[in-house]
């Protein structure tokens, strides 16, 4: 019951005084419900706790957000920002739709990306983007992934990679498709030259990123209780009539099921992923070593 | 090879029950062909057919997605829905052409990959992901051949290869026009519409590079198409043999690499 666990271990830390912003709550403030345990949160106490909840749920959170609390001060520098999305099929509204998410979250396109240190271990680090179209994947989402992972291979550094996603952009077609393809293949090179790939699954990451790079990492974690899932539960629920379990596509689930390593909430990733990364040795495994046999 | 016809007609034509399915290439195509099956895992995935076969008296591993013709066959084959057994069975036969340096023909037709419980409880993600890394990097020739539908990432997971193909009225797509239509639009008659939009057609993805060839449908099911299906993957395979397998591979990672490059 990893989920239970994490609710507790998160009001512990309520209870010790860690989290003093619980404090600072006055009834002036802006809230927010937790769809968990139906308090109104102040947002002030959900900025204070990288929009998490003292109940364990975790809120919904933007790449610049998730950037500044993972990396060290200062150490993420972003590549690639020119590159964006083009509407090459001229499909139906999708210039707007490309501008209207611009203004929702300020980003150009649904992921961020560059290198970065996370508790001292330089890194290669993806970000994707819940509020540009639901991080959804069109080719400019998988060239500065395959970028990336281009650029980790050459330099010999680790990737760290949350994925957040609706699928493929449908408003590109084939070419969209195409990306699962061409991000597989640089995630494959990476790993054939003995380098080191974390990823993060937040919620929701499904379609075709959970059926490429999300589920291609030597070590996969996910946050309590994001859902991870190749088909959307509507789907399912539809085609085959059955009422489905309660925590299905859940990280629970896919812990239970095999197909992630640990489930870590928000608080604990960045020493985690610091350690993860520092058992890898930066990443590297170049057999340059062999000192005995 | 422009036609007159609609993207939604030629969705309709890929989707016929009267079009030759991945069985009747195989039996038409290639000569004694032996079934094998099973993950080694878990199960065996009827919506996935494969083993090894001749082709014009060479030794290959020629995988196909089947949706059969009737209602029983369809029932059989999951209509041509794989669950993740069906990737891993698919993966495991690449991996022994691999071994055995025979080259691996895929056949592909699906709607996608299958939409249930129990594929995600079995990592139908994963198995898709594990697909395309794996087949990025196999070192024997790969030719994949879109013979009807050519539905999302269950498609792909079988289309990684160093040639694909479609047939002139068969389709590709990241999402059916009708899935397509419901999310944008709401509302799934729109899904002609949403056929134009896509750029779905075999043409059309060939003027994006996704695919190198079309093959012409005139006389589809006859002996002489299936002949003719059968000299284009001979022709091919003999272009392959005078390459060492390091440069088709490097070839294979950027036919990929360039697609939506900036």
């Amino acid at each position: 019951m990893p989920f239970i666990q994490f609710i507790h271990k998160a009001k512990n830390e309520l209870e010790e005084g860690g989290r003093q912003s619980a404090m600072i709550a006055d009834e002036n403030e802006p809230t927010k419900p937790c769809p968990n345990c139906r308090r109104q949160v102040a947002l002030s106490e959900l900025w204070a706790n990288n929009n998490t909840c003292g109940c364990g749920h975790h809120f919904r959170m933007n790449a610049r957000q998730r950037m500044k609390f993972i990396t060290d001060e200062g150490s993420f520098n972003e590549m690639w920002q020119e590159i964006v999305a083009k509407d090459i099929l001229k499909f139906p509204g999708y210039v707007k739709k490309l501008e209207s998410a611009n203004n929702a979250c300020d980003e150009k396109e649904a992921v961020i990306c560059g290198t970065a240190k996370i508790g001292g271990e330089e890194c290669a680090l993806f970000i994707m983007e819940p509020y540009f179209m639901m991080g959804s994947m069109g080719c400019a989402v998988g060239e500065k992934i395959t970028r990336l992972f281009e650029y980790a291979t050459e330099n010999r550094l680790p990737v760290v990679g949350y994925t957040v996603s609706g699928g493929a952009r449908m408003q590109e077609g084939i070419l969209s498709l195409m990306q699962m393809a061409k991000t597989s293949g640089a995630v494959k090179r990476h790993s054939e030259a003995g380098l080191f790939y974390l990823t993060i699954l937040t919620d929701p990451t499904t379609g075709g990123v959970m059926a490429s790079f999300a589920m291609e990492g030597d070590i996969i974690l996910a946050e309590p209780g994001a859902t991870a899932g190749f088909a959307g539960a509507r789907v399912i629920e539809q085609t085959t009539r059955k009422k489905l379990p309660q925590d299905f596509q859940k990280a629970e689930f896919l812990l239970d099921k095999g197909f992630a390593d640990a489930i870590v909430p928000r608080f604990k990733q960045k020493e985690t992923v610091a350690y993860l990364l520092k058992m890898h040795n930066g990443g590297s495994t170049d057999g340059n070593s062999e000192e005995t046999l | 090879m422009a036609t007159a016809k609609k993207p939604y007609d030629i969705v309709k034509m890929a989707r016929a029950n009267a079009r030759p399915t991945g069985l009747d290439y195989i039996n038409n195509v290639f000569e004694d062909f032996f079934e094998l099956h099973g993950d080694r895992r878990f199960a065996d995935d009827e919506a996935i057919v494969g083993g090894i076969a001749k082709l014009n008296g060479r030794p290959v591993t020629v995988i196909a997605i089947e949706k059969g013709h009737n209602s029983k066959e369809r029932m059989e084959h999951n209509f041509g829905a794989p669950n993740p057994e069906g990737y891993r069975k698919a993966l495991r036969l690449m991996k022994q052409a691999e071994k055995f340096k025979r080259p691996v023909i895929c056949l592909v037709d699906t709607s996608g990959a299958f939409c249930g419980i129990g594929a995600e409880e079995r990592g139908q993600g994963q198995a898709i992901a594990e697909n395309l890394m794996e087949m990025m990097v196999l070192k024997t020739p790969i030719i994949s051949i879109l013979i009807g539908e050519g539905g999302s990432g269950g498609a792909l997971a079988l289309a990684v290869a160093d040639r694909v193909w479609m047939l002139e009225n068969s389709i590709y797509s990241v999402i059916s026009p009708e899935g397509c239509a419901s999310i944008l639009w709401k509302d799934a008659a729109k899904a002609e519409e949403a056929a134009n939009s896509l750029k779905l057609t075999a043409q059309d993805a060939l003027e994006l590079k996704v695919i190198e060839r079309i093959i012409p449908e005139a006389g589809i099911g006859t002996d002489a198409f299936f002949k003719r299906v059968q000299r284009l993957i001979d022709k091919q395979l003999a272009v392959f043999d005078k390459h060492p397998i390091d440069k088709i591979l490097d070839k294979r990672y950027n036919r990929f690499r360039k697609l939506g490059a900036q």
